[in-house]
């Protein structure tokens, strides 16, 4: 039980930092898409490439979350 | 090609005939309901096809399934039977000399009555089979294999002659071929290498996608959680791993191993560093999917075992409205893990293949 | 974890039926969507070029015929021009020479007229001459019966007569 309560506040830690690091990335991508609608594609597209690279590090985090508890 | 296909698809109602109306008659009537296994169940492969189960009006269980057929490797020795005559766990088959037992969707090697140990965690500790069953998943990727050529090589068809505007089926295809090509391949890798790598991302966004929205379907024959599978999405990653290495060029190689531009000691430090992220990276690919399609499922299971776990009927139409706006979040998650998967094996091949600029 | 751990089985089964599709669609779907795509993008890219092309063309060949209406248009002006300056040149001419003629006319009515008179006054004198004579003949009749006086009056008649 106490493993497990430690895990999930692991998930929790991770889940957090995710949520900043994501919500940071699309909000900077919002505002350099409003300063420059016209590469809109562009930056869409390097902000979803960077969101899943930390989503990736996330997932890593959780799946060692897991494995250990 | 249309005769493989009716080949397909008949073999396929074959086995669907072959249902079998298996009765377990379980004794315990008042069966507790239990979400975690429901889910579990559900997330994780099975030998049969689940199709629906109820208590009939004399108190029996009644699990209606389409039975797969169980393929094993044990001992040098192929078996092959259907895994009906698991009786959804209950029965040990005999083959030879060697007793198999379903545990959990799981086939152990027992002794001849079934019986199994377990350790402190309450895991079976006795051996498998190696397991070469057509299993749920197996049977779905079928089915969207199936559906995925049907597709695309009808609106192929339609492209002989001379350039028309497409009409149709193509109408639909056309722009998420185009949308892969432009968006994905050519947006990431260099333009004159793009044709050797275009068929891969091509076949892999479309059959992540298609899968994930088989996935969806709750009733037969989907509800399989193929894409949310680790066996699956480890293969694609490994592929996508394969191909980035073998095209690696030589600049490629420098950047890992010798990054050109910095001093000696960090060189060394970062070729370790770029030497694990050749594995990372095709890692990241393989989590990421698993875990996005699982974590859907499992939201959308657990909104629906509410109702179940409170025994309140009230709790439905939230469950249902919720459940619904998962749906539709996972409808676009579909898509979207399809396309970061295509995206990012893109990016690493084009990360391989571009040229040097140094 | 059972949801972490691979399962041979599945493993091997993707892995055919991967490779599988890969084949059948890059051989039967991708190829010839992608070749018949190239092939109406490079039409169409073709198509709009030549349609580029046209319009040049055509812009070229107004502009060729603007500037051939504006020689045109140049060339008619100065033939014009021309002829208002020969018109003119003629009339001037003829003026002159008119002029010239009525000069002409004039001097000789004038040397005419000349030549007229003179030949009058010649006549008239040979005619006064001849009258003079017949005066002086009947004078003579009457008055030459004295030779005296006969003189007297031819000195004073010759006095008095002055040619011109």
């Amino acid at each position: 039980m106490e493993s497990l309560s430690l895990t999930s506040i692991g998930l929790g830690l991770i889940i957090i930092g995710v949520g900043i690091g994501i919500g940071r990335t699309a909000g900077s991508a919002m505002e350099a898409m409003g300063r420059q609608p016209e590469i809109s594609s562009k930056i869409q597209t390097a902000m979803i490439i960077a969101a899943a690279l930390i989503e990736g590090v996330a997932l890593f985090a959780i799946v060692v979350a897991m494995m250990k508890g | 090609m249309r005769q493989i296909l009716q080949v397909f698809l008949f073999s396929l109602v074959l086995s669907v005939c072959q249902y079998t109306l298996a009765e377990d008659s379980s004794n315990k009537h008042e069966k507790e309901f239990d979400p975690l296994e429901m889910i579990s169940h559900h997330i994780s492969d099975s030998h049969d096809w689940h199709i629906i189960s109820y208590t009939n009006k004399a108190d029996e269980h009644v699990n209606i399934s389409m039975p797969l057929p169980v393929i094993l490797l044990h001992n040098g020795k192929l078996h092959f039977f259907m895994s009906s005559e698991f009786e959804h766990g209950n029965a040990i088959v005999q083959k030879g000399d060697a007793y198999f037992k379903l545990y959990h969707n799981k086939i152990y090697l027992t002794n001849a009555n079934g019986d199994l140990e377990f350790d402190a965690e309450n895991h079976p500790k006795n051996e498998h089979p190696f397991d070469l069953s057509i299993t749920r998943n197996v049977g779905s990727m079928w089915l969207s294999v199936i559906l995925i050529l049907f597709l695309f090589i009808s609106a192929a068809k339609k492209y002989k002659g001379e350039p028309q505007t497409p009409k149709g089926l193509q109408s639909i295809i056309e722009p998420l071929v185009l949308f892969v090509r432009d968006d994905i391949a050519l947006s990431q890798i260099d333009k004159h290498k793009i044709d050797k790598f275009l068929p891969y991302l091509l076949t892999v966004f479309f059959f992540i996608w298609i899968n994930n929205l088989i996935g969806l379907i709750p009733i037969f024959p989907g509800g399989s959680n193929l894409t949310g599978n680790i066996s699956v999405t480890m293969l694609l990653a490994l592929i996508t791993l394969f191909i980035t290495n073998v095209n690696g060029n030589k600049g490629y190689w420098k950047h890992i191993f010798w990054m050109p531009g910095i001093p000696v000691p960090i060189r060394a430090f970062l070729a370790i560093i770029e030497f694990i992220g050749i594995f990372t990276k095709p890692f990241a690919l393989m989590i990421r999917l698993m875990a996005n399609i699982t974590a859907g499922h499992i939201i959308i299971l657990s909104l629906f075992s509410l109702i179940f776990v409170l025994k309140s009927v009230v709790i439905a139409p939230v469950s249902i409205l919720m459940g619904l706006m998962m749906f539709m979040l996972e409808l676009l998650v579909a898509a979207l893990q399809a396309y970061i998967f295509t995206l990012l094996s893109a990016l690493f091949i084009g990360m391989a293949v571009q040229e040097d600029e140094h | 974890m059972g949801l972490l751990t691979p399962d041979p089985g599945l493993v091997i089964w993707t892995f055919f039926t991967f490779l599988l599709v890969l084949f059948i669609l890059k051989k039967y779907a991708w190829k010839p969507i992608l070749h018949a795509v190239k092939v109406r993008e490079e039409t169409i890219q073709f198509s709009l070029e030549a349609a580029a092309k046209a319009k040049k063309e055509v812009e070229k060949l107004e502009q060729t015929k603007t500037e051939m209406i504006n020689e045109a248009k140049a060339e008619r002006d100065v033939l014009i021009k021309e002829a208002r300056e020969i018109k003119q040149g003629i009339l001037e001419e003829a003026k002159s020479k008119a002029q010239e003629e009525a000069n002409k006319i004039l001097e000789n009515a004038r040397v005419l007229i000349e030549r007229e008179k003179n030949e009058a006054v010649q006549d008239l004198k040979s005619k006064v001459a001849a009258l003079s004579v017949d005066i002086a003949g009947k004078l003579l009749e009457q008055e030459l019966e004295t030779t005296d006086k006969q003189k007297a009056i031819i000195d004073s008649a010759l006095k008095e007569v002055n040619f011109n």
